[in-house]
Parts: structure tokens; sequence; C-alpha cells
């Protein structure tokens, strides 16, 4: 959360909706992007490809 | 090798190769082309590096690329491509990078012409380039000192993390005189703070770049440290007949050996003058020159150049006794019978009182 | 559960860069980092940065790095590959760094046919000093030195060094990528793999132009910065391998 400067490019190529801008700041003054619980992460990896500041951890359960 | 009969160009390059130069990156110039053919020749054969770069500018760029792994690394040039390698010198600066330049000095400004002159002193000991830094600047009057000082370059950078520049003119740079040069060096202490991969252990960077300024300031007088630690340790100079002398000239390479000749001359005829020959131009042999101060009311500064030497000369002084300036820039040769006609006036002067 | 994407080991570890939202630096500096762990040069690699917004970029990467005077990265690249040819050595410069001030060093390393890997990330424009003309601007681009647009009368065209270069024999390889999707990072990220492997297999120097975007001096969101690469940018400067001749050098070495 802290890294990410809120530019959401992995919001807009996620293809399940996992990701949104979260309505909070981060201490940078960043909206930052955070899970969607509405959405189905498959754990694509798509969104760490096109972030560019390693802000997201991806997870298998 | 014993004694040989060699140019000074050559002398540059192989009194390099035998302090442990390991590569060289130059880009041809008159008068000083025959230093990089030398080593374009013979460096290979050591095991060296030697790159024609593009340009005098990617030379020196290629100098720090090697000075930055441990390498012992040289470049030369003559005056407008010193120019050019100035922002690089700086960058040697602030990196803390040993490396040598050598400089053999043309005419100017601009493109010159190709004959012998000195008009490179304030370049060499005012920085020429950016920033807060000095540069040791060696001074050779002879190809056998261009052999030596070229071979103590490479320690004096090395002792101090420096750029070293030896400064030499085109007469030097293409006259031949018997030499015997230093031994080989077979080895050379390991550099801890050189790159070499991050291995093990933690990653480094080397860097010039200091945004904080506070911190910026901590660099420039931990440098200015350094510069006093050369101050106090490195001048060196050569007192020409001066237990006696009443008048003293002060000159520094093939400058100096005209003024040799000159004071030979007047000294037939019972003019007692002296040499202070400056060997390292920065450290400028100030405290010598301060204490004869003290009883020599008269100096006469001689050099190829409009006078640039002379403001040190001055500085020196601190206005405690006469100085004459006579200089012949443009790639004029003096004689030493104009030189001795300058010191016989001088003398004649104080003299007179 | 665990971690899928594990902190590359050659990226310092939680650092928070200095690069806008959404600039393609942070994304190529991630594939470097991840190419040198994949490879295993990491432990023996310098790189050399450039002036630019990536001159900080040795507080990034976790490998000995040497700063550069702006354009002279290829030159300096040189002098530590000659002398510690059992290094790994790249560059990582800017469109102003390789392809306007750096011109002569590039080419003329590049000609040399050095055992380098020249990055040379490029996005239209000056980013570090606000915003001015880059080699590479496109025409009718505005910046804040072609306030008016880019016009070839005056400010000449956009330069395709890459391009030129790539018809060096010294050149082993070139190629063309962008940063203008998922699968332009995936490109980004083989082509760079190209040119690591082609130095650890002595084949000689290799260069990669990754079209980047900048979206503070084009004025455009991340997103739209990624649509402006793939729609307007590849259209100039088209994106393919220019040169390969890798297998001329592996046929000459055996």
């Amino acid at each position: 959360m802290e890294k990410c400067k809120g530019c959401e490019l992995c919001v807009h190529f996620c293809k399940k909706d996992a990701l949104q801008i979260s309505e909070e700041l981060n201490s940078h003054g960043y909206h930052y992007a955070e899970a969607n619980p509405g959405g189905e992460c498959t754990a694509c990896m798509v969104c760490t490809l096109v972030c560019p500041d390693l802000a997201i951890e991806v997870y298998n359960e | 090798m014993n004694k040989v009969f060699i140019s000074g160009n050559h002398a540059f390059a192989e009194a390099a190769i035998r302090a442990g130069c390991t590569s060289y990156f130059g880009y041809p110039i008159t008068p000083q082309n025959e230093l990089g053919e030398y080593m374009s020749a013979h460096l290979p054969d050591h095991g060296g590096v030697f790159i024609q770069s593009e340009s005098e500018t990617a030379a020196i760029n290629m100098v720090i690329g090697a000075a930055c792994t441990g390498a012992r690394a040289m470049t030369s040039s003559s005056s407008p491509g010193i120019s050019l390698k100035q922002e690089g010198i700086s960058f040697l600066a602030g990196f803390e990078l040993p490396a040598v330049i050598v400089n053999v000095m043309r005419g100017g400004p601009g493109l010159g012409n190709i004959a012998p002159a000195q008009g490179d002193y304030y370049q060499a000991t005012r920085g020429g380039g950016h920033g807060d830094y000095r540069t040791p600047v060696l001074a050779p009057e002879s190809v056998q000192e261009v052999a030596d000082l070229t071979y103590d370059a490479f320690d004096l950078a090395d002792r101090y993390r420096t750029p070293v520049m030896v400064l030499g003119d085109g007469m030097l740079g293409q006259m031949k005189e018997p030499v015997v040069f230093p031994e080989t060096r077979t080895s050379l202490p390991e550099k801890e703070w050189a790159l070499k991969g991050r291995g093990d252990g933690a990653s480094r960077y080397m860097a010039s770049l200091i945004l904080d300024a506070l911190e910026m300031e901590r660099h420039n007088w931990k440098l200015v440290r350094k510069y006093r630690e050369i101050q106090k340790n490195e001048v060196r100079y050569e007192a020409y007949m001066m237990d006696d002398a009443e008048i003293v000239a002060v000159a520094y390479g093939t400058t100096a050996r005209i003024a040799k000749g000159a004071i030979k001359r007047v000294r037939k005829d019972g003019i007692k003058a002296g040499l202070i020959r400056p060997l390292t131009l920065w450290p400028f042999p100030t405290g010598i020159i301060q204490d004869l101060s003290q009883k020599i009311p008269s100096f006469v500064v001689f050099e190829m150049s409009t006078g640039q030497m002379v403001d040190d000369v001055k500085m020196a002084l601190e206005g405690r006794s006469r100085v004459y300036f006579h200089g012949r820039p443009g790639g004029i040769i003096p004689t030493p019978a104009e030189f001795a006609r300058i010191l016989y006036r001088e003398y004649m002067l104080l003299k007179k009182g | 559960m665990n971690l899928k994407n594990t902190w590359p080991i050659y990226y310092k570890k939680d650092v928070i860069s200095h690069y806008c939202p959404g600039c393609g630096h942070g994304i190529v500096h991630r594939i470097v980092a991840e190419l040198l762990e994949e490879l295993g040069v990491g432990d023996r690699a310098i790189g050399v940065n450039p002036a630019g917004c990536a001159v900080l970029a040795y507080k990034y990467f976790d490998v000995d790095m040497i700063e550069s005077a702006h354009g002279r990265g290829t030159a300096i690249a040189t002098g530590i590959k000659r002398m510690r040819p059992d290094l790994f050595v790249f560059t990582y410069q800017g469109d102003g760094d390789l392809a306007a001030i750096g011109t002569a060093e590039s080419l003329h390393s590049a000609n040399r046919g050095e055992q380098i890997a020249v990055i040379f990330i490029n996005n239209a424009v000056y980013g570090m000093t606000g915003g001015q003309m880059a080699p590479t601007t496109l025409l009718q681009q505005t910046t804040t030195t072609t306030p008016r647009g880019r016009n070839a009368q005056f400010d000449g065209y956009p330069l395709h060094l890459t391009d030129a270069l790539a018809g060096f024999p010294g050149v082993t390889y070139a190629e063309r990528v962008a940063i203008d999707g998922p699968a332009g990072v995936q490109k980004t990220k083989k082509a760079l793999r190209n040119a690591f492997q082609c130095q650890i297999d002595g084949l000689g120097y290799s260069i990669i132009e990754v079209l980047s975007p900048c979206p503070t001096n084009w004025k455009m969101t991340p997103v739209d910065s990624f649509k402006w690469i793939k729609d307007v940018m590849s259209k100039e400067f088209p994106t393919g391998v220019l040169a390969d001749r890798r297998e001329e050098r592996r046929q000459h070495a055996g």
C-alpha cells in the first residue's frame, strides 16, 4: 500500500476486476490500489507485470 | 633496459607501461600522436588494453571505466583535446578515482598551432573542469624527467585517489634524449575500493552526484583535506644555482632549460642568478618562494605564455619582492640569449637600487 | 498461502522509487533485476547509470553501479568491460543520454562491437529536466522546447538511432520493444534476456530500445500513456528485432 503511487495500471489491465483504487490515501498522498473483494483474482500476475513499483504481492491459496 | 635514446612522447608511454599502466585510451592530436602510437604497438604486448577512442571526451570516460575497476589507466592529448576532457577530469576528482592525463601543450587558444607552448597552466592547476577540486600537476623538463615523473604520477594518483596531470609541451614530446627507465612494476597493491561486482557482499556504487547539500559540502571539505595532505607531502622543485643567488628566475618545463642556459651565460659576467624550477605546478612550491622573499628582492618569471604561473609566484611573494614577467606565447621557443638579456637588465635595475 | 512474486534479490529491499506514477523505469528496473537473478550474473554485474531520471538508478539496483557523465555511459562501460571481461556490464540510458549528447559514444561502442548490453529507454522527451524535446520526440509533439509542436524544418526528424546501429556489423543483437501493456512487458523481458545472454555467451554488443511511458511530461494518465505508445509512438518506432547476428557470431566462434 505504501509503495503504490496510484497509477491505476493494475486496475486497468486486470481482467478479473480484482483490483480497485482505494478511497483512502497512503502516507505519500496517493490513492492506492487495493484488492477488490468483488473480483476474482486468478493469480495471473498481469498486475505485477505492469506495476512500476513492486507494490503488489500475489498469493496462491 | 639501460640507457636509450628516445623521444618524449615515446618516453611518456614506455614509463607508463613500466609503472603498471594496463589501459590507454586516446585520440590523435599533434604534437603527441607518437604517444598513442607507441601504446598501440606495445601496450597489448604487456597484456594491456589500447583503444583509439572516437574523441578525447570518449577517451577520458573510458579512463573512468577502467579506473573504477582498479586498473591503472591513462589518456593523453594536447591543449584543445584536454579542454574536451575537463568534464571527465572533474568527474574523476569527484569519484576520487586515480588516473594519469598527459597534456603535451601546443599554441592556443582555439585550434592554435602545433608548436610548443605553456598556455594551459591555468587550465591544469586551476581545475579546468568545473567544481571545487584540484589536480596534482607534474612538469618535466627533460625526457628523463618525462619518464620519471610519468612513472611517479601513477603512484601519486593511486596514493591519493586523484587524477594527476603530467604537463609537457610539443618540444619535450618530440625531442629525443638519453633516458634510463625505472624498473617495470611487477606487482601492485590491491584496491579495496574498486568495483568488481558485488559477489557475496553488499553492492557498491560510485557517484559524484550528492544531492543533499550538507553531504556535498562534507565531501568537498573531505577533498580539501586530501589536497592539503598533497600540498604538505608532495611539493617538488629544483633549486638551480641558488646558493649565492641574488636574483631568482622561476620557470618550468622547456622554459626552465632555456632559463638555465641564460643563467649559465650571465654567471660568466658575474651576475648571481639562480632558478627555482617547480616540478609540481600543483601543489606549487609556495614555501620556498615565500622563504626566498625574505632575502631575494627580485624575481623573473619566464613562461612560454602570456603569463599564468607568474600569478602563483606573486601570490607566494605576497608583495615582498619585485616580479618581472617575460613570456613568449603562441608556439615561439625563446632563446637563452633572450632570457639572458632580461636577467642582465633586471640585475642592473636591482643593483641601481 | 505462498507468495508468487518474491522481491528480486538484485533490487534494493523495500525502496520506494522517486519515479513518477506509471513511469516505465520502474517496470524495466524490475525486469532487469529479475533477469540478473535468472541468468545468474548479478554478483558479477556492473551497471552504468545515466544522467536523467535514472541518475538515481543505483539506489534501486542492488549490484555494483557507477554513475556516468551525460551520454558517456557506453564509453565507461567500454573501459570497464575491456579491463574486466569476466564481469557482466550493462548501461541503462535515456534518449538524450544515448542519442543526443552520447551519440558518438553510443555509435562507436556499437561499431567496435563492445561486449556490453545497452538498455535504451526511449520516452520521446527529456524527463528529468522537465520535458524538453528529445531526439526521438515525434513530429508535432509538443514539449517545453517545441511549444508549437516539433517541426521537421527547424527541429529535424525523430531519430532512429537503433535502426542505424542495427546496420553495423559490430552489433550482434538489436531489438525495439514497447511498454504498452502486459504483453509488451513480457516482450521487453524476452528482448532483454536475449541481450544479456548475448554478452554471457560472448557474442558481442546488444542494444534494446524500450518505448517507455512518461505520463508526467506527456501530460497523460499512465493508462493513456500506455495507449499512446501502442497507438502513436509505435507507428513512428515500430517494435521488432532490428538486427540478429548471433548465429553468425556463434559460427565464427565455433
